[in-house]
């Protein structure tokens, strides 16, 4: 299953590299949004629990549109038929899938943190910058088990983009509750992070419970 | 081929005697609450209708897991009709929390009542599953992708309530436990009837609608048959001409002779 799952996901990124389809418009996307905050807020700079809260919108909006189209080359080339006449594992499907969108996240974090430094944070970045590390990876985690989940679920549906939208959407809002109140205290620029280490562990049990559900269902998805 | 209307009618008149007892209780047993008054009896339809809403949803999600083990299309109609019904609860919920808070916070909505705002976030989830349901065409798919989002929302539920409720736990106190210790004996009691109650009458309504999908999916299913039917003239009818059939006694009128109708031609 992990040949598989690597061939797939060898696939899709050099897709993706060729391509250019979803992770330069996420990145470009974040930063549109974060834009629009500064005007929709009307401030030039933003701590706590407000610049905490918009990081974490910016990101799960990008996030969906990584979603929406992580079945896009199966769908549009008829690469699905193949992925079923091979003999392997249907979850490795599944597995390539949420990697793939685990390194889309990550690539689009890496554009869109410093962007969101730069133009709206308070506070001085460097300092948070080992816990905001470690919330970005736990819950990127968590989304990408989600949206590889729900793009599977959406994909065979007609209006297939917003299904998937309103489906990811509500099935993060654990991930954003715990991320956003991880991140909050390390935007406050209080060295005391108190909690954080517990809303990491809340992410870690998220992560854990949908890649659990995921393995648990995905089989059923690609049965044909 | 399940039977869905067996002992619907007991089911009936018990659940409506339960309703009665229960309203009966709540206006003329419970005692008024010293410092919320007569609102407060809204409590006895609001929690009840929120407990079995989220029963039905993970019972749900069993029942998907149940379809998706088994390859039987009747747990994917029960499943499909759990979350049907609790959806529809669910709107009763938000709109009696809404009215709850509002006569004793003076607010339609608190968001530091952290059950409600679970619930809230719960029932946006369910509500695109028959979206999800219905932009599928094909049958099998159908109900199999209904499946895997019936077992996945199902587990969802309760992770949702534990996070939103720590959540707000770290930073407001729990202002609101009215389901504690603190309850006197008859409140407790008339709660209790109020719960089974509601229970009854979601099995009723559940039980009710399966019938009610299940006899109109077997008429639709025979007025396709009778339509074949009368569009062939090789097909032998119950009417009258059988002998015509004998030429081809094929594939076509294999099912035929499973029909066979107490009332012949129609």
């Amino acid at each position: 299953m992990t040949r598989a799952a690597l061939a797939i996901l060898r696939k899709d990124l050099l897709v993706e590299r060729r391509t250019r389809e979803s992770v330069p418009a996420m990145a470009l996307f974040s930063v549109t949004v974060l834009v629009l905050f500064h005007f929709a807020l009307d401030r030039d700079s933003l701590d706590g629990a407000l610049a905490s809260g918009v990081l974490w919108v910016t990101l799960l909006l990008a996030a969906v549109l990584g979603v929406g189209r992580l079945f896009a080359s199966e769908r549009e080339e008829g690469g699905m038929d193949g992925i079923l006449l091979a003999p392997i594992d249907r979850t490795a499907v599944w597995v390539a899938k949420a990697l793939a969108l685990l390194a889309y996240l990550v690539v689009v974090e890496v554009v869109a943190v410093p962007v969101f430094a730069v133009l709206l944070l308070g506070p001085d970045l460097m300092p948070a910058l080992p816990g905001l590390v470690a919330t970005l990876v736990l819950a990127d985690v968590g989304l990408a088990a989600v949206g590889a989940l729900v793009a599977a679920l959406a994909a065979e549906s007609r209006a297939r983009e917003l299904v998937a939208t309103l489906l990811f959407l509500p099935l993060v809002v654990p991930a954003a509750v715990a991320a956003t109140a991880a991140t909050e205290p390390l935007f406050a620029g209080a060295q005391t992070a108190d909690g954080t280490g517990r809303w990491l562990i809340f992410l870690a049990a998220y992560a854990l419970l949908f890649v659990l559900l995921s393995v648990g269902v995905f089989d059923y998805l690609l049965e044909d | 081929m399940a039977v869905f209307g067996r002992g619907l009618v007991t089911l009936a008149l018990i659940t409506a005697a339960a309703v009665g007892i229960a309203l009966g209780m709540v206006f003329l047993y419970a005692p008024l609450d010293a410092d919320q008054g007569f609102v407060q009896k809204i409590f006895y339809l609001h929690v009840p209708l929120a407990l079995v809403a989220l029963a039905g949803f993970v019972a749900a999600g069993v029942m998907g897991a149940l379809h998706l083990r088994s390859g039987d299309s009747a747990w994917d109609l029960r499943s499909y009709v759990a979350i049907h019904l609790s959806t529809i609860l669910g709107v009763g919920v938000l709109v009696t929390g809404a009215i709850w808070a509002r006569a004793s916070w003076g607010h339609w909505w608190v968001w530091s009542e952290p059950t409600l705002v679970a619930f809230l976030i719960v029932f946006l989830l369910y509500a695109v599953y028959p979206m999800l349901r219905f932009s599928i065409e094909d049958p099998g798919r159908q109900g199999r992708y209904a499946s895997v989002f019936a077992v996945a929302a199902g587990a969802f539920v309760p992770l949702n309530f534990a996070i939103v409720r720590s959540a707000e736990s770290l930073t407001h106190p729990q202002v609101f436990s009215t389901t504690g210790s603190g309850m006197p004996g008859e409140m407790l009691a008339t709660f209790l009837v109020s719960m089974v109650a509601m229970a009854l009458l979601y099995a009723t309504l559940w039980k009710l609608e399966l019938t009610a999908k299940h006899a109109s999916d077997q008429l639709r299913r025979l007025r396709r048959r009778a339509e074949r039917r009368a569009a062939d003239p090789l097909v032998p009818r119950p009417g009258g001409g059988a002998s015509a059939g004998s030429s081809r006694a094929g594939a076509p009128t294999l099912s035929g002779a499973a029909y066979a109708a107490p009332r012949g031609g129609d």
